[in-house]
């Protein structure tokens, strides 16, 4: 025991005396949980709109000053004619444009039928959807409140309510999947680095005659980036809670033990990169190549699973973080307990210990 | 006397290629053994055998006193080995190291101070102890890692190419570290490839091609062929040309 706690000693020093590593280890998982928590998020506000309002009524008027109210628009200009629109989306700082139709207050009172063009810039496809869908909202609640008791037959009334996210906050999504890159990031490139390193400079050989076990040394290797990695965990947690207001509706203890799981296989991952090559530059590019682009690509963290093409969708699943995000999300925001995530849990649990397993060996191997 | 190390047709083979074939010899303790030979001609192989790192294919092999297959873990706590690239890390101080090393090898942490102030005394080096050892030259990290490998007092130490990159009066520096050590009752286990330090040894071997073509003392060697240096046995030896 005293070998061993000698060896993470001296890998604590390691990990101190070396500034870039510090810096990588706490610094990115800040820079990365602001930068995707404020600058990257896909709820629209304030988008800039134009009216073209041929009636010029007290109800068209009425539905603009509705929809400059609700935040999710902003006037840009008002049109005279039909020929200002194309005008106004080709100089494009016009995200939609609402026109009101000549009659649309006498068609209304009188109860005939009536219609408002809504025309968005669709080369933002999504912007697109989510500003008509705001707008249509916007103006049947106007007609709603109007005309409380109107119950024109034989209509169906299709109410739709955002469950788990009701403002539809960006960083709900973000936050769980920045810490699986993070962390996944951080423990895997960590420690396929430092063992690279012994390897380069034959302190590995060294370790491998003494009386340390294998299993003594790569536990060794694990234990200082385990809790460092976790020290990582919490602080990225308690950023999306308390700055991003990410609800925390499971349990703290789960949520905690889960993250420690995932460390456990990031570093699994990590010892068995650095199995497998030579030299720290080749460990690094390994981990971010490795790691860094299918946790962004298709873990489901920015791009959904379920719009991939199907090949990618299978091969969704061999990525760790898919699951963990699943999980987080799960607890964080669901309120979900273990027994709706025993699934992928169980998934975490096997990978790890077929990485650990596989490096255990091809560690015994290469070195012979 | 007894035998530190012990072998008998020791073989190891990767694939087809046969490193070392059926390599037999003793060492005795306190003996200072030279194994010598070009690069590839199997000495690393079998050095690496005896320390417990590579499995052999057949033969019989013992370090001090224990089974190569069955007892490795025996072995790693009665050996010392210091590898070619020094085996200290550059980013501890000199302190740190030693007691890095004299906790793995499991000494007292009550006996590591002491041990710490017996090594830096003896190399004259307390004035750098607190130093990382990146910034000592390259001789002082030498003979750092040499004494860190006995730090637990092995039967018997491994030295694979020890005095590679340094100049002359350094090496015959490390050379007097050693005489002590075997004085001392350690078994010196050395590969390398200056001729000048083969003269050093008590008895040398001489690998090529993974067959050992002798294995006599310095002075031995040097009468069987009628030379007057190890260089030029070892010429006639490696590579086929006379210089008689």
């Amino acid at each position: 025991m005293n070998r061993f706690i000698a060896f993470v000693k001296k890998e604590f020093f390691h990990i101190l005396r070396d500034r870039r590593t510090l810096l990588i280890l706490f610094g990115l998982p800040l820079a990365q949980v602001l930068l995707f928590g404020f600058a990257l998020t896909n709820e629209i506000k304030n988008a800039k709109i134009a009216i073209l309002d041929n009636d010029k009524s007290q109800h068209s008027q009425q539905i603009t000053n509705k929809l400059l109210a609700s935040g999710y628009f902003q006037l840009q200009e008002n049109l005279r004619s039909n020929h200002d629109i194309e005008r106004a989306f080709r100089k494009g700082n016009i995200k939609l444009a609402v026109v009101f139709p000549t009659g649309f207050t006498a068609n209304y009172e009188h109860g005939r039928s009536t219609q408002i063009q809504l025309l968005a810039d669709a080369s933002e496809q999504n912007t697109a959807i989510s500003l008509t869908n705001y707008a249509t909202a916007i103006i049947r609640d106007y007609t709603a409140e109007r005309n409380p008791n109107a119950q024109p037959p034989l209509t169906i009334d299709v109410r739709s309510r955002m469950v788990f996210n009701p403002e539809l906050k960006g960083a709900f999504v973000f936050v769980p999947g920045v810490m699986a890159m993070v962390l996944l990031l951080v423990s895997a490139l960590m420690t396929s680095v430092t063992i690279a390193r012994e390897r380069e400079t034959g302190t590995l050989e060294v370790l491998m005659v003494s009386p340390l076990t294998q299993g003594q040394i790569l536990l060794g290797k694990v234990v200082p980036y385990l809790l460092l990695s976790f020290v990582n965990g919490c602080i990225i947690i308690a950023l999306g809670v308390f700055v991003l207001h990410v609800p925390l509706n499971g349990s703290l203890l789960l949520l905690l033990s889960e993250t420690l799981l995932f460390i456990f296989l990031a570093l699994s991952i990590g010892i068995f990169i650095s199995s497998l090559v030579d030299t720290q530059l080749v460990a690094m590019f390994a981990s971010l190549m490795a790691m860094l682009l299918p946790t962004i690509f298709l873990s489901g963290f920015i791009f959904p699973i379920e719009s991939m093409p199907k090949p990618l969708q299978i091969i969704s699943n061999i990525i760790p973080a898919k699951y963990f995000i699943s999980i987080v999300k799960g607890i964080m925001i669901k309120g979900a307990g273990l027994q709706y995530l025993w699934q992928p849990t169980a998934v975490l649990i096997g990978m790890s210990l077929f990485f650990m397993g596989l490096s255990l060996r091809n560690l015994k191997t290469r070195l012979s | 006397m007894e035998k530190a190390v012990s072998t008998n047709a020791l073989t190891k083979k990767f694939g087809s290629f046969i490193a070392t074939n059926a390599i037999t010899f003793d060492v005795a303790q306190g003996e200072i053994f030279g194994f010598l030979g070009a690069n590839g001609a199997g000495k690393t192989t079998a050095m690496r055998m005896l320390c417990g790192l590579l499995k052999p294919t057949s033969g019989e092999a013992s370090v001090a006193g224990f089974d190569v297959y069955r007892q490795s873990e025996k072995i790693k706590q009665n050996i010392g080995y210091m590898s070619q690239r020094f085996s200290l890390y550059e980013d501890l101080t000199v302190r740190e190291n030693i007691r890095f090393y004299g906790g793995i090898y499991g000494l007292r942490r009550a006996d590591i101070p002491a041990k710490t102030d017996q090594i830096l005394q003896k190399l004259g080096i307390e004035s750098v102890a607190d130093s990382l050892v990146a910034s000592l030259p390259l001789g002082w990290k030498q003979k750092l890692s040499f004494s860190v490998a006995l730090i637990h007092e092995p039967r018997i130490v491994f030295l694979d190419e020890p005095t590679g990159g340094v100049d002359p009066i350094t090496r015959r520096q490390f050379w007097d570290l050693i005489y002590e050590a075997a004085h001392g009752g350690t078994t010196v286990f050395v590969t390398t490839h200056y001729m000048d330090e083969a003269e050093y040894c008590h008895r040398v071997s001489i690998m090529v091609d993974g067959v050992m073509k002798a294995l006599d003392t310095p002075a031995g060697l040097k009468t069987a062929y009628n030379v007057d240096s190890m260089d030029a046995v070892f010429q006639i030896l490696a590579r086929g040309t006379s210089t008689k």
